[in-house]
């Protein structure tokens, strides 16, 4: 009996610093296993080897910016059966999408001699800003093991397990000492989505937000404890949220909120 | 890439960079100097140490701080870290499979899987360094202007040790590997520019010096190097004025710094057919595999003779100053300058990464090294062009694995 062929996996990198494409190359206790049960079609920061389509998973890193990859993801996405989007570049337009709150021409000015040359968009945006997305998976950089996790879930046909709750759960697993509560260290850990093991506040500092907002977060009240009772300027507030989730709307409006 | 040939001569290269622009140096006005570190570390996922190293030096110099001690050996560890893992990710994943006539070190695998193992788990003991120090792998979280924001004891470290004595082996065996490689013989009068220190093969410190008698200390960089705009490519181009392209990375390190390798790993080199000087840009994969050797020695006497410090981090006040940083990346030199203000604001940034500095020799190197491969079909001819690419290991965002060969023929 003819043996099933190993579905296709496919990774696509638009705006991004790479890293979390990196963290599947550093899964290195997983990668062959990988391998072994899927066809590895188009990664390019791995392989020239390019399969073509139609692939069965396809990852997405980095978030919309010009209008070449406008178009662009719109062919991958007619050409994956399922797409996922991997890190905060994908899922909220990334640390660029602060060209969102300024005008990008000038940014353009300050970077380059002949901004001519240069062809980019306004604005910074997420990939489900423009194409359905099936499974958003959030951090910067996201979590190996979440990695692991969402394309074993795929190869099994059920969801990924990927807990929604704040960062101070993962903190609490963790056995670390509250730093905001017991130092004053203005922490966005009750606002930030879990999956990265609570490691900043395990190393003495607070959260910065990495994984984004969590589901409902109360982002007023953690923004009136950061002024009223941890002297955090209001324009360090802004900066607090406008870190590499500037864009998703939560941390978006809370930044307005405090200009 | 865009290949001119007019009557089997190459009448043009053009090294087209289609990465989207982010504008870091643009955004990063206005935030403060305490997020230089975070912020620029995500530039480049494979080398966020460096990005990180370069951004604290930078502002450790306006504020007129500097770190030293215990701290100062804790900054060269983690860079240790990055450099064995990022050198051992090209070796193994980005380039062996070139030399060896596989598309991917997954194709490799299948034939040679405990090789590919050897490189992986090489690999993890430097992600394992990196995260220990700075929290995770990628984008770590632990480094700050002034030190760090927890040092380990230690105990933490110890338990690298046993890791890094099966490295420091892992890492001779892949000199030996990588020495028995078919190299083309390919030779150039290039002028390498590095750091250069007293005592040590250089990392964070060091004044920048030239094969061609360039030696300026770190802060006068603007006024020997130029960034250009072309019109094919996003990445800017940089030269050293009056003289045009030069070559950063490891290969610019060893030639002139020889000496101050580890003697294990200066052995290790001449064994696999080196001298102090290597001119040949395919053999680059050997230094590279000659300084995983040297990082893990290094690494191992910094932990031998690692004592805490008392604090984690120096206290480091804004002032109206400019700052400049300039290390030692995997890739090469990468050069921070910033302006900040008395609330420690940042007003201006440049930043300007190795692969940069390394585009023109790139295009140079292809324009010499094409001639000879000219009548292979297209798909081979792309693979050889993308091969010489990877000498300089662009770093990824500059598509190592994304090559489209364009050829014009006249």
């Amino acid at each position: 009996m003819e043996a099933k062929p190993k579905p296709k996996l496919a990774v696509w990198k638009f705006a991004s610093c790479d890293g979390c494409q990196l963290t599947l190359l550093d899964c290195e206790n997983d990668l062959l296993a990988i391998a072994g049960k899927m066809e590895i079609a188009n990664f390019a920061e791995a392989s020239r080897a390019v399969v073509k389509g139609p692939y069965d998973l396809s990852l997405v890193e980095g978030s919309i910016t010009t209008p070449h990859d406008e178009e662009r993801i719109h062919r991958i996405r007619r050409a994956s059966k399922h797409l996922v989007t991997i890190g905060a570049c994908a899922t909220s337009g990334g640390i660029q999408a602060l060209r969102n709150f300024k005008d990008v021409k000038e940014f353009t000015r300050i970077v380059y001699a002949t901004p001519t040359y240069i062809e980019t968009l306004n604005k910074s945006t997420p990939i489900a800003d423009h194409v359905f997305v099936d499974f958003e998976l959030r951090g910067c950089p996201i979590n190996k093991q979440q990695l692991v996790e969402v394309i074993s879930a795929f190869l099994n046909d059920r969801k990924p397990n990927t807990p929604l709750h704040s960062v101070c759960l993962e903190c609490k697993l963790r056995g670390t000492v509250c730093v905001m509560v017991a130092h004053g260290t203005p922490c966005l850990g009750p606002v930030t989505h879990a999956g990265c093991g609570a490691i900043c506040p395990a190393y003495n500092r607070g959260c910065y937000g990495c994984y984004g907002p969590k589901e409902t977060p109360n982002t007023t009240s953690l923004a009136e404890w950061f002024n009223g009772s941890l002297g955090v300027s209001e324009p360090d507030l802004v900066r607090s949220f406008r870190g590499f989730n500037a864009y998703a709307d939560a941390f978006l409006k809370e930044s307005e909120a405090h200009e | 890439m865009w290949i001119k040939i007019k009557e089997r001569e190459v009448a043009g290269v053009k090294l087209k960079i289609f990465e989207p622009p982010r504008f870091f140096e643009a955004f990063l006005r206005g935030r403060n100097f305490a997020e230089a570190p975070d912020i620029t570390a995500r530039i480049c996922g494979i080398c966020p140490i460096a990005y990180q190293m370069s951004a604290v030096h930078a502002m450790e110099d306006a504020c007129g701080v500097r770190v030293d001690g215990p701290l100062r050996s804790l900054r060269r560890l983690i860079y240790c870290g990055e450099w064995i893992e990022s050198h051992t990710l090209h070796i193994y994943m980005l380039h062996a499979p070139d030399f060896l006539g596989y598309e991917s070190a997954i194709h490799l695998a299948k034939d040679f899987r405990d090789v590919v193992q050897r490189g992986l788990q090489l690999k993890k003991v430097g992600n394992d360094i990196v995260s220990l120090l700075g929290g995770r792998e990628i984008h770590p979280i632990n480094v700050r202007v002034g030190g760090f924001y927890k040092a380990p004891t230690k105990a933490d470290l110890l338990p690298l040790t046993e890791r890094l004595n099966w490295a420091r082996d892992a890492a001779l065996e892949t000199v030996r590997w990588v020495a028995k490689f078919p190299f083309p013989d390919f030779e150039q009068d290039y002028e390498f520019v590095a750091l250069s220190h007293p005592d040590e093969y250089p990392f964070n410190e060091g004044r920048i010096v030239s094969s061609k008698l360039l030696d300026i200390a770190v802060r006068e960089y603007d006024e020997h190097f130029l960034e250009e705009q072309v019109p094919y490519s996003n990445a800017l181009h940089s030269v050293i004025k009056t003289r045009g392209a030069y070559f950063v990375g490891p290969m610019a390190r060893y030639n002139l710094n020889f000496d101050k390798l580890a003697p294990m790993a200066q052995e290790a080199a001449r064994a696999a057919g080196l001298g102090p000087e290597c001119r040949n840009p395919f053999k680059s994969i050997i230094v590279r595999a000659v300084e995983v050797l040297h990082a893990c020695v290094e690494a191992l006497r910094i932990i031998d003779a690692y004592e805490p410090p008392e604090r984690s981090a120096l206290d480091v006040h804004p002032r109206l100053a400019t700052g400049y940083g300039c290390t030692e990346a995997p890739r090469g030199i990468l050069y921070h300058r910033y302006h900040i203000d008395e609330q420690g604001l940042i007003l201006d940034a440049k930043i300007v990464p190795p692969t940069s500095q390394n585009q023109k020799t790139i295009e140079n190197d292809l324009w010499k090294f094409v001639p000879k491969y000219i009548d292979l079909p297209l798909d081979r001819l792309t693979w050889q062009c993308e091969q010489a690419i990877r000498n300089y290991d662009p770093c990824i965002s500059c598509a190592t694995h994304f090559l489209k060969l364009k050829i014009e023929r006249q």
